[in-house]
């Protein structure tokens, strides 16, 4: 294999999105949970929630900033790497970049503002509208950029004019491709359950770490509305999520044949296609090693009749097959973590109606455990759709190969190695903060003591609020760790 | 009745590069300052000041890449291969300095040692890299059948340093001048020096990055009504009615100097936005209708019309109201950032 500009160029592509995507999978749902936990504190005024929510804002705070900053890296990378896609497509998708921008980024960033540092300049109902803008924000920008993303799966509405640009004819059928509504349905889901496992295994951690330490909580503590929360959202989305994942395939089969073929393994086209449980595809043999397979039932999971001929790799030249390890791979993956997110909420579900939620630690360790699940799956799912794209970057119009930019292999190397350093700095301490955040907990916000005693005065701005409450007390609302 | 597209997108665009530069201008300004603080104390006023609004700020840079690779694909795509290693540098910095103000607070001893020279870091190198994108596009670049055909290192030159030493002098200036608009007392006193010497500084490189730019660009030079081919001619013919704009940026330079001297707090920032703003319409003055000098105007460069159409229906929608909340959160935390009082409770 040959390290060239492109090769390096899609590995450094891979390599930022894979680590941006995980911000903006996380920050959506996480968004909408602190809307509703501050929503729910305005109408009950239980302290718990606003508990909570001081307590998810600082992780959501860190998030949102790394997300930020890697999403700007993509915004460039597109000129630096992929000019020749931008010169060559620009003039269809561009403007749904732009609309991210215009509707969704300005929302974000500058409510951010009032929801980290607003607490006493703004009041608790302005406070509110911030946080439901800023939620708002970031699901206008999923948007946006699925539709960009859907369109370079799906493309239509356009025309390739004579000097070989693209220029749209039809900007409604660009925007709402035909792949954009399961496609987004399956991303929000996504969003919203990689959020609720997070939540559930912090909350579940918390609440083993009292059993262990032999302290006896009754009625709602902040962990068990947290848990509550989180299992009942997983309960609820996670079944929902495979019949979003199934529509996503069946536009998948109709639309992108050669991706459908990559992620079943089939290599023949053939009526009847069996299901492949498992297989090592090989492109040089043209087959699957190992294979375990059911026959007779591949055309149902596809939702086809049985008598229906599906592709198989075999109708592309080799030039032309996605490469198709990681899609197969990638597709088991997601799909039996979603199995095992839908296990979690059956389990959960059971023992909230059985009032047994909190007692049973192998259910906790199960939940802290599936933690990261929502990241793999995104991951795994994303690296389905985008290696399951190629060899075309707007699927049967434009190949990966003709849209790079016309760059030095070094410039590429150097940037590849510059962002595999600066993101291991930044993604490691992230990382260590988030999860030291959360092993603290939620309770700890609120009695959690000065870190090592040296916060000067007139520190804590630059972060989310600790330990605050807004005026609306009357006791100037500081309690706790300003000395 | 019908718009010139292509023309409306370029001026939109150029204003949110304006808006960018000389907002998120203060922010690194504040990151270049970092360093000459006294204090930790010191230090967190001085972020503290910029932390509700930095984000908002950053955005308008990420609207003008946007604009430029949605109404300019063209332009975009020659740029962008063009300045490779220099956007690199700014995205690397961008990076470091973003994620500084969570981290900073968030660490405990050495890493907060650690998150404050990558905010300083951070900081300074965006601007060296703006700078450099700056120079390596003024200077201009090799274009051929429509793509960037020159090499990695075009862009590093004698001329490009200098004015990425300008560009770190000016942000320096802006966030000087914004701290004493915002801060009091000592801190408030070492502003006040901060923009003085930042100002001096400012206005040597400005002249020296206007002189150099005449002398490697003889099509800027002739702009302005200078011919260096032989000798040295100058046609004040074409020079008056620009001279305006020099005028203003030494207007605003002694706004700077005297208002500082007299104690105002907030003259001095208006002064070096117009220093700013003026350097800004030299630029203009020297490439319009270039989007990428002297080899692509805008109209070549531009994205197809209804494509332009459907931003700029948006875009006259949404962007009065970006404007009002933008201000309104300015608004929210107008005022003295107080060393007693934790910003947010």
């Amino acid at each position: 294999m040959d390290f060239d500009a492109l090769l390096l160029s899609r590995l450094q592509f891979a390599f930022t999105i894979a680590f941006h995507i995980l911000f903006p999978a996380f920050t959506i749902g996480l968004a909408a949970y602190l809307a509703v936990l501050e929503g729910l504190w305005l109408w009950t005024r239980r302290e718990a929630f606003k508990t909570l929510y001081l307590f998810w804002v600082k992780i959501f705070a860190l998030s949102f900033g790394m997300g930020v900053v890697s999403g700007v890296v993509l915004s460039y990378q597109f000129g630096t790497n992929w000019s020749e896609f931008i010169r060559l497509t620009g003039g269809v998708i561009g403007p749904l970049l732009a609309y991210e921008v215009l509707t969704a980024f300005f929302l974000e960033a500058s409510f951010l503002g009032v929801m980290l540092f607003g607490w006493k300049k703004v009041g608790p109902k302005l406070h509110f509208t911030a946080t439901v803008l800023v939620a708002i924000g970031t699901s206008i920008s999923a948007f946006w950029i699925l539709s960009a993303n859907s369109w370079m799966q799906t493309p239509q509405g356009f025309q390739i004019m004579a000097d070989g640009r693209l220029e749209a004819v039809d900007y409604m059928a660009v925007i709402f491709n035909p792949s954009l509504p399961s496609r987004l349905a399956h991303m929000m889901l996504a969003a919203f359950l990689t959020t609720g496992l997070v939540v559930g295994a912090a909350s579940a951690f918390r609440l083993l770490k009292d059993r262990a330490a032999g302290v006896v909580t009754k009625g709602w503590s902040e962990s068990r509305i947290s848990l509550t929360m989180a299992v009942g959202l997983i309960a609820v989305l996670a079944p929902l999520q495979l019949v979003a994942g199934h529509a996503s395939g069946e536009i998948t089969h109709k639309y992108q044949p050669s991706k459908t073929a990559a992620i079943e393994g089939y290599w023949e086209t053939r009526a009847d296609q069996p299901l492949h449980l498992f297989g090592i595809p090989d492109r040089d043999a043209q087959k699957n090693h190992f294979e375990v397979s059911i026959p007779g039932i591949g055309n149902l999971i596809q939702g086809v009749p049985r008598d229906e001929v599906i592709k198989g790799l075999d109708s592309w030249a080799r030039e032309d097959q996605p490469p198709p390890f990681i899609p197969f791979f990638g597709f088991r993956i997601m799909v039996g973590l979603g199995l095992l997110m839908i296990g979690l909420g059956l389990w959960g579900a059971v023992l909230i109606v059985r009032r047994r939620l909190f007692d049973s630690p192998w259910f906790l360790r199960f939940a802290v455990a599936m933690g990261p699940s929502g990241f793999l799956a995104v991951l795994a799912g994303w690296m389905v759709t985008e290696v399951g794209r190629q060899p075309w970057i707007v699927y049967g119009v434009l190949k990966t190969r003709d849209a790079v930019s016309p760059v030095v292999t070094s410039q590429v190397a150097t940037s590849l190695i510059a962002y595999i350093i600066v993101y291991s700095i930044v993604f490691t301490a992230g990382a260590i903060f988030i999860l030291r955040l959360m092993a603290e907990g939620p309770v700890a916000a609120r009695t959690e003591p000065p870190p090592r005693g040296q916060r000067p005065p007139g520190t804590p701005m630059a972060k989310a609020p600790e330990n605050t409450t807004p005026d609306d007390s009357g006791d100037g609302g500081v309690r706790g760790v300003v000395s | 009745m019908s718009l010139d597209l292509p023309l409306i997108w370029a001026g939109l665009i150029a204003v949110a590069v304006l808006l960018y530069v000389t907002l998120d201008g203060f922010d690194l300004g504040i990151g270049i300052l970092f360093p000459f603080a006294r204090s930790k104390e010191e230090r967190d006023v001085m972020m503290n000041t910029i932390a509700p609004v930095w984000d908002g700020n950053e955005t308008w840079l990420v609207l003008g890449g946007g604009g430029l690779l949605a109404a300019f694909p063209l332009a975009y795509s020659v740029l962008m291969p063009a300045l490779y290693l220099p956007i690199l540098l700014m995205l690397a910095g961008l990076v470091l300095r973003g994620v500084a103000f969570e981290f900073r607070f968030r660490a405990r001893l050495r890493g907060r040692k650690f998150w404050t020279q990558m905010f300083a870091g951070g900081s300074i190198l965006t601007a060296v890299a703006q700078g450099l994108v700056l120079g390596g596009f003024i200077q201009g670049v090799t274009v051929r059948n429509e793509r960037f055909a020159g090499g990695p290192f075009d862009w590093f030159t004698p001329y490009t340093l200098l004015v990425a030493a300008g560009l770190v002098a000016g942000y320096a200036l802006l966030g000087g001048a914004w701290l004493m608009m915002k801060t009091k007392d000592n801190l408030h006193g070492d502003a006040r020096r901060w923009t003085s010497i930042s100002a001096l500084v400012v206005t040597v490189l400005l002249g020296a990055v206007s002189v150099a730019t005449l002398l490697i660009h003889p099509r800027v030079a002739a702009r302005w009504g200078f011919d260096l081919k032989d000798g040295f001619a100058l046609d004040w013919g074409i020079l008056l009615p620009l001279l305006p704009i020099p005028l203003l940026g030494l207007a605003g330079l002694a706004l700077v100097f005297v208002m500082s001297r007299r104690g105002s707090h907030r003259w001095p920032f208006v002064g070096a936005m117009l220093v700013f703003l003026s350097g800004y319409l030299g630029l203009a003055a020297g490439f319009a209708p270039y989007i990428v000098p002297y080899a692509l105007n805008f109209r070549q460069a531009a994205a197809p019309l209804n494509a332009l159409g459907l931003m700029l229906v948006g875009t006259v929608a949404i962007l009065p109201l970006i404007l009002a909340y933008t201000g309104w959160v300015y608004w929210v935390f107008r005022g003295k950032i107080d060393e007693e009082a934790g910003y947010h409770h």
